[in-house]
């Protein structure tokens, strides 16, 4: 069944069990918001020179959202700007696919539990829920580190 | 097949609408519950759009040939029939625009740029409501940052109604307007006119009503009513989108200065100066959306063959269907008055601690379109403390066996996140 390919068993234990959730401290805090829907969050993110230390979030939405945001955490978490930026690129590829990328070994590889979302691609309504995070990491991580390039973007 | 009274021959009508045979996902039966962000066409409309362009186009009010005078007897003929659906005392004080936001929107221009006494200025107050759309708030902020005038509003009980108990102390001689919503289109809420006009006008404020929600389903007498200003859509009532309508009461569009210029709203032009056109056209700058006015005609046609009356009955009898078997959903809770009186039969309601899109898109899978978020109406969102709502929305041609999927469906979404 088709919705079984967007509610990935992946996705629905992060939604019940999200990692890393509630708001720590931090360099930058972003609030973003998805306007269609009303899906929020807020954001902080923590660095050690270029090491990720910490992601923490607060927010309200689908399953999709929350899930994609905890996701977010567990990838993110301790890695180094540049592999968390290439995370972040190719997850936003897959996402902007509307289904036509089949996620291969390197791309798995990559993006560990977020090829779940690969079905999520598919319902254009739902992929601003799925980005909403990774738009609001890229703009604290901008604040956070470079704050004349600091871009808003709005998932 | 469930029977309650007062139900309309929705076998026969459902004919009239293609779309409702369409099946979706690999052979689901359309159910289609979204009749609150628009209604379905039926095919006496679309064939009177269609005939328009196959044999009447051309623009309206100039040229000589037989199409232009064909063209604007039909779009005026039009206005005639918005006229007459809405007992208005005059075809003149109908307004066409392109939807209802437009409409607010321009009642709210109108009143930014008026000369006393009505001019809306940073003296005076303007009073909406916290159950309004989006459409009748935001032109009003707008209106009250670029003059200075105070915006307030009526709060709401918890069960979903206009608390009106501080009514004299929200309407006061400073207020100027007073813009609210006859049936919410999230909480499904019917308004009691007669208690606010009776204020605004003893403090002599003027009176708007966003009847988008209600012209659809109930018989709408503009007189009746005793506002003002009355805005509704053409395509939550069976007409094409692009089509709004603005009814005002004449002596006010004769003194309310234009807000769009441009052609067909003119008298004469020079290069210092114009003058203007009376109402209606004061108000309608240029080509005006002909085919749609004229497909809303249609419409207004086969709503009238039906009758209101009717058409009201009909969705009285499923509202209170609904709200009995949405009560049998575990966990569901209403957003809005739990019972079939004084409202309409636009129902928002949250299901547990599923998210309504997550609930929209399982329901989808099986067929149902609802409608899931805030429904441009985020205050009442915060006011409940919800960040969104399922809402499902009937119409003329809904059945008790669609309410029935809805329930079942509602199951499958609890199952598949439970």
């Amino acid at each position: 069944m088709k919705l079984d390919s967007m509610y990935q068993e992946v996705i629905l234990d992060h939604y019940k069990n999200p990692h890393g959730r509630g708001l720590r401290d931090g360099d930058a805090e972003v609030h973003h918001v998805n306007p269609t829907c009303g899906d929020e969050i807020t954001l902080r993110v923590k660095y050690d020179g270029t090491t990720i230390e910490d992601v923490s979030y607060e927010g309200q939405g689908c399953s999709i959202s929350q899930a994609s945001a905890s996701v977010l955490n567990e990838l993110l978490v301790g890695k180094d700007l540049a592999d968390a930026q290439k995370i972040q690129e190719t997850f936003l590829e897959l996402m902007q696919s509307k289904g036509r990328i089949e996620p291969d070994d390197a791309m798995e590889e990559v993006l560990e539990d977020a090829v779940a979302f690969a079905g999520v691609s598919k319902y254009p309504a739902r992929v601003k829920c799925a980005l909403l995070s990774w738009m609001a990491w890229k703009d604290a991580t901008a604040q956070a580190l470079g704050g004349a390039e600091a871009e808003r973007k709005t998932a | 097949m469930t029977q309650l009274p007062g139900l309309l021959d929705t076998e026969a009508l459902r004919k009239d609408f293609p779309i409702l045979d369409r099946v979706v996902h690999d052979g689901r039966k359309l159910v289609y519950l979204d009749n609150a962000a628009t209604s379905q066409t039926p095919r006496q409309v679309l064939d009177v759009i269609s005939e328009y362009y196959e044999q009447h186009n051309a623009n309206v009010h100039r040229g000589v040939h037989v199409l232009a005078e064909e063209a604007t007897a039909l779009y005026e003929g039009a206005r005639d029939k918005v006229a007459e659906f809405i007992n208005a005392p005059s075809r003149d004080e109908v307004i066409f625009t392109k939807n209802a936001s437009e409409s607010l929107n321009l009642v709210a221009n109108m009143l930014g740029w008026a000369d006393e006494p009505y001019r809306v200025d940073h003296e005076t107050e303007i009073v909406i409501t916290e159950m309004e759309h989006h459409s009748n708030i935001v032109p009003w902020q707008l209106l009250a940052q670029r003059t200075g005038a105070k915006l307030k509003w009526f709060g709401l009980t918890d069960d979903g109604r206009l608390d009106l108990s501080n009514i004299d102390e929200v309407i006061t001689e400073k207020t100027k307007i007073v813009s609210f919503v006859l049936v919410s289109n999230i909480l499904g809420t019917l308004n009691p006119v007669e208690a606010i006009v009776r204020r605004a006008q003893e403090v002599g404020a003027l009176v708007c009503v966003d009847a988008s929600q209600a012209a659809p389903h109930m018989p709408l007498d503009v007189q009746a009513l005793q506002a003002d200003f009355v805005a509704f859509t053409g395509h939550k009532m069976c007409g094409p989108t692009g089509i709004g309508v603005l009814w005002g009461r004449q002596e006010l569009l004769e003194d309310l200065p234009p807000f769009l210029g441009g052609g067909e709203m003119i008298e004469t032009v020079s290069m210092h100066s114009s003058t203007y056109a009376p109402a209606p056209h004061k108000f309608e700058a240029g080509t005006p959306p002909i085919s749609q006015a004229i497909g809303l005609g249609a419409a207004i046609d086969y709503l009238n063959a039906i009758g209101m009356d009717k058409i009201l009955a009909h969705e009285h009898a499923l509202t209170e269907y609904a709200v009995k078997r949405l009560a049998e959903v575990p966990d569901l809770r209403i957003i809005g008055p739990t019972t079939a009186e004084d409202r309409g039969a636009a129902i928002s309601f949250t299901l547990g601690d599923i998210h309504p899109h997550d609930v929209g898109q399982v329901l989808d899978e099986q067929g149902i379109a609802v409608r899931v978020g805030h429904h441009c109406a985020r205050p009442v969102c915060l006011r409940y403390g919800i960040p969104a709502t399922t809402r499902a929305s009937f119409y003329l041609y809904s059945t008790p066996a669609e309410i029935d999927a809805l329930v079942e469906g509602l199951e499958h979404v609890r199952n598949f996140f439970g």
